[in-house]
């Protein structure tokens, strides 16, 4: 399935007189600086967040973004069942994990069509969306919508798992963990894709603790951090799962990783809807107290924590939101450095940045400002290199 | 020796408030808190989670959110940066990973964190009015005042 | 209804260029769904195109800020016309929650023309290649 024309993915500005979002320096073929723009997005959450209660607050955080929609309400809630050691059900707590990993799966797999779309894989961004749809339906089915499920509300979750409905979300999520199975063999197994990603944009284990980075980015260079693990919270300390570390920090390692952990998250998910108890979903929270609270969850992207103040009146006082991305975002500077400009996208993209921000990429002349190559044409420069590899590596 | 002991031993004045197992607090003033964030993070290996910025009466309290990921704790500290001044030490110097937390603080807050190595604008466009820090309490009241302000 | 579909897919091919102002991505990755083997739009003749000058629909998502509004007003101006523009997503119909924002600007109708307004939050893939049939009907 070959597709001259490209799959345009995200706002595109042509006219680029202004500053794009990921601005790379070059001299020749080689990058030599590289700066970020964000704010783009910038819509004042945490100031609409003082004019809403606490619960409305919850559906506000949801459309923080679109793609990790669940882990800025998981963490909220959590902030603020902290400020007085609200205790949940039972019921509740894996409901939640199960929809917390459902979306780990979604992101994952989002992500690695995506980066087979920079590459030119363009099969790989089609079969990873299309085996994406199984588990938007899984999240319509609990939820009633494939996306922004508004499923956590302070004391517990919003909607029941039916039991009639459980033989068919397994069914479904082992059909899911079939998939992921045969995608991690393939690009593990394909000379192609390995000498495409294998030590390009590299991070190094102390430059990632210096930068804070979390999640799968933290994860492939050396540094085992998970908030499932490592603070457990939910249903993640009822359920066997594994911490999937490598230490080559490259785009390899951090493509594998998303793809083993799509599968432990399968794994995650099949046992909490055969364990879990019945019995209320909700704590029936009337009164929030007076305090401060940290609510800290493994979004696809690394740690979400919020923090929330209350002074007793309906309305949060403070309450602050720190983005997974805002931590491993800076880092890609440090990883694009040196590297050429075919492989620039990939190894932005390999950060795992809001999407949207991921095409807003350009390459700059330094003196003029003038753009010299496009986000677009960018692309096409990676997509051309593993054309070169593909006919060295299988000729 | 616990990670909360070792902090109590090297700094006796600290408030320390256990609120639980997981969740400590530490009130110093804004050397001492420095000092505590750089011995967490680079002796005791602690993790910056991020920088909480919040506006009150008397200043602008600063909460340093450092994850002990090896006993599941996060370890706060806090400390109050004085008005009108809001002058306090950076620590992106010796802790890179506060670059954007700093900066989003200098920008919604106004507070100047001397040391800096960058303190544009982060988050806001370029064309925002300087001297109106939007997550300040008496900041404006509508987007009319906002306007105002502008004009 | 799809057998007319059918009758206009064979007259044109419908380019479609995706202008997004600050959105949280949900309705942008619902719109790059469509493109996928379940909606697979390209069946209608309906083409999600790169460049904003190629365009006859502009599908406009998110939210105006202060960043976005002069974007998306300049854009508008490269598109040639006749092109309708339908807001995707209750963001970009009416600035959703997002209107209390000390950065928002205003609706997206008060800076470009807006044609068809398709509420949701997301919007189901569905709904959107709705709302792009009820567009072309409504020029013809």
């Amino acid at each position: 399935m070959a597709k001259e024309t490209m799959i345009p993915i995200g706002p595109y500005h042509p006219l680029l007189e202004e500053p794009e979002f990921f601005k790379f320096y070059v001299e020749g073929e080689k990058i030599v600086d590289a700066e970020v723009r964000v704010g783009y997005n910038h819509r004042g959450v945490e100031k609409i967040s003082e004019g809403k209660t606490f619960d409305q607050a919850t559906f506000v955080v949801e459309r923080i973004c679109g793609i990790c929609s669940t882990s800025h309400p998981f963490a909220y809630v959590r902030a603020v069942e902290d400020i007085s050691g609200i205790v949940l059900p039972e019921r509740a707590e894996y409901i939640r994990t199960i929809i917390g990993d459902l979306e780990r799966i979604h992101s994952h797999l989002l992500w690695v069509g995506l980066a087979g779309h920079f590459i030119g894989y363009n099969t790989v961004f089609m079969w990873a969306w299309k085996y994406r749809e199984p588990v938007l339906d899984m999240f319509e089915i609990i939820s009633g919508n494939r996306n922004h499920y508004n499923m956590f509300k302070v004391g517990g979750v919003r909607r029941d798992i039916k039991e009639t409905d459980v033989p068919g979300l397994l069914k479904a999520i082992d059909d899911v963990e079939r998939f992921c199975g045969m995608l991690l063999k393939a690009v593990i197994d394909d000379p192609v894709i390995k000498a495409r990603l294998k030590n390009v944009g590299i991070l190094k284990k102390e430059d990632a603790i210096a930068m804070g980075v979390v999640g799968p980015v933290a994860r492939a260079s050396g540094i085992p951090i998970d908030v499932r693990k490592d603070h457990p919270y939910a249903a993640y300390d009822r359920v066997n799962f594994e911490r999937i570390v490598m230490d080559g920090g490259d785009v390899f390692n951090k493509a594998a990783i998303r793809l083993l952990e799509c599968i432990e998250s399968t794994k995650i998910i099949r046992q909490c809807l055969k364990q879990m108890p019945a019995g209320p979903i909700d704590a029936a929270v009337r009164e929030v107290g007076v305090g401060e609270g940290i609510g800290q969850h493994e979004a696809p992207r690394g740690e979400c924590i919020h923090y929330v103040r209350s002074n007793g009146s309906n309305y949060p006082e403070r309450h602050k939101i720190r983005a997974p991305s805002f931590m491993n975002v800076p880092s890609f500077k440090l990883t694009v450095i040196g590297e050429s400009i075919a492989d620039a996208a990939l190894i932005t993209a390999a950060v795992d940045p809001c999407y949207c921000c991921t095409e807003r990429m350009a390459i700059v002349d330094r003196e003029s400002d003038r753009v010299l190559l496009t986000g677009e044409e960018m692309v096409r420069l990676s997509q051309a290199k593993t054309e070169k590899l593909k006919q060295k590596c299988l000729y | 020796m616990s990670i909360l002991e070792q902090v109590k031993n090297k700094f006796s004045q600290l408030e320390v408030n256990e609120k639980n197992p997981k969740r400590i607090y530490l009130n110093a003033d804004n050397e001492t808190a420095k000092a505590v964030v750089l011995y967490l993070f680079h002796d005791l290996k602690a993790r910056l989670s991020t920088i909480t910025g919040l506006d009150s009466r008397p200043g602008v309290e600063l909460l340093y959110h450092l994850a002990v990921d090896s006993e599941a704790k996060v370890i706060t500290v806090r400390t109050l940066v004085a008005k009108p001044e809001l002058l306090i030490a950076s620590v992106t110097p010796e802790i890179p990973a506060a670059e954007w937390v700093e900066r989003e603080i200098a920008e919604m807050l106004g507070v100047k964190f001397t040391g800096h190595p960058n303190l544009a604008t982060l988050l806001l466009p370029d064309d925002w009015p300087a001297g109106v820090y939007p997550l300040r309490k008496q900041t404006f009241e509508s987007k009319q005042e906002l306007k105002e302000i502008e004009n | 209804m799809f057998k007319n579909i059918f009758k206009w897919g064979l007259k044109k091919s419908l380019w479609v260029y995706h202008a997004g102002a600050a959105a949280c991505n949900n309705c942008d990755i619902e719109i790059l769904d469509m493109l996928t083997p379940r909606h697979d739009v390209e069946r209608f003749g309906v083409m999600l195109v790169g460049s904003p000058r190629h365009a006859d629909v502009l599908l406009v998502t998110g939210v105006c800020n202060r960043q976005t509004a002069p974007r998306l007003k300049r854009l508008y101006e490269q598109v040639p016309k006749p092109c309708l523009v339908i807001a995707i997503g209750s963001c970009a119909c009416s600035g959703h929650f997002f209107r209390d924002s000390y950065n928002y600007v205003s609706p997206i109708d008060q800076i470009i023309p807006v044609d068809v307004y398709l509420p949701g939050c997301p919007p189901k893939p569905e709904a959107m290649i709705d709302a792009v049939i009820k567009a072309v009907g409504k020029i013809k």
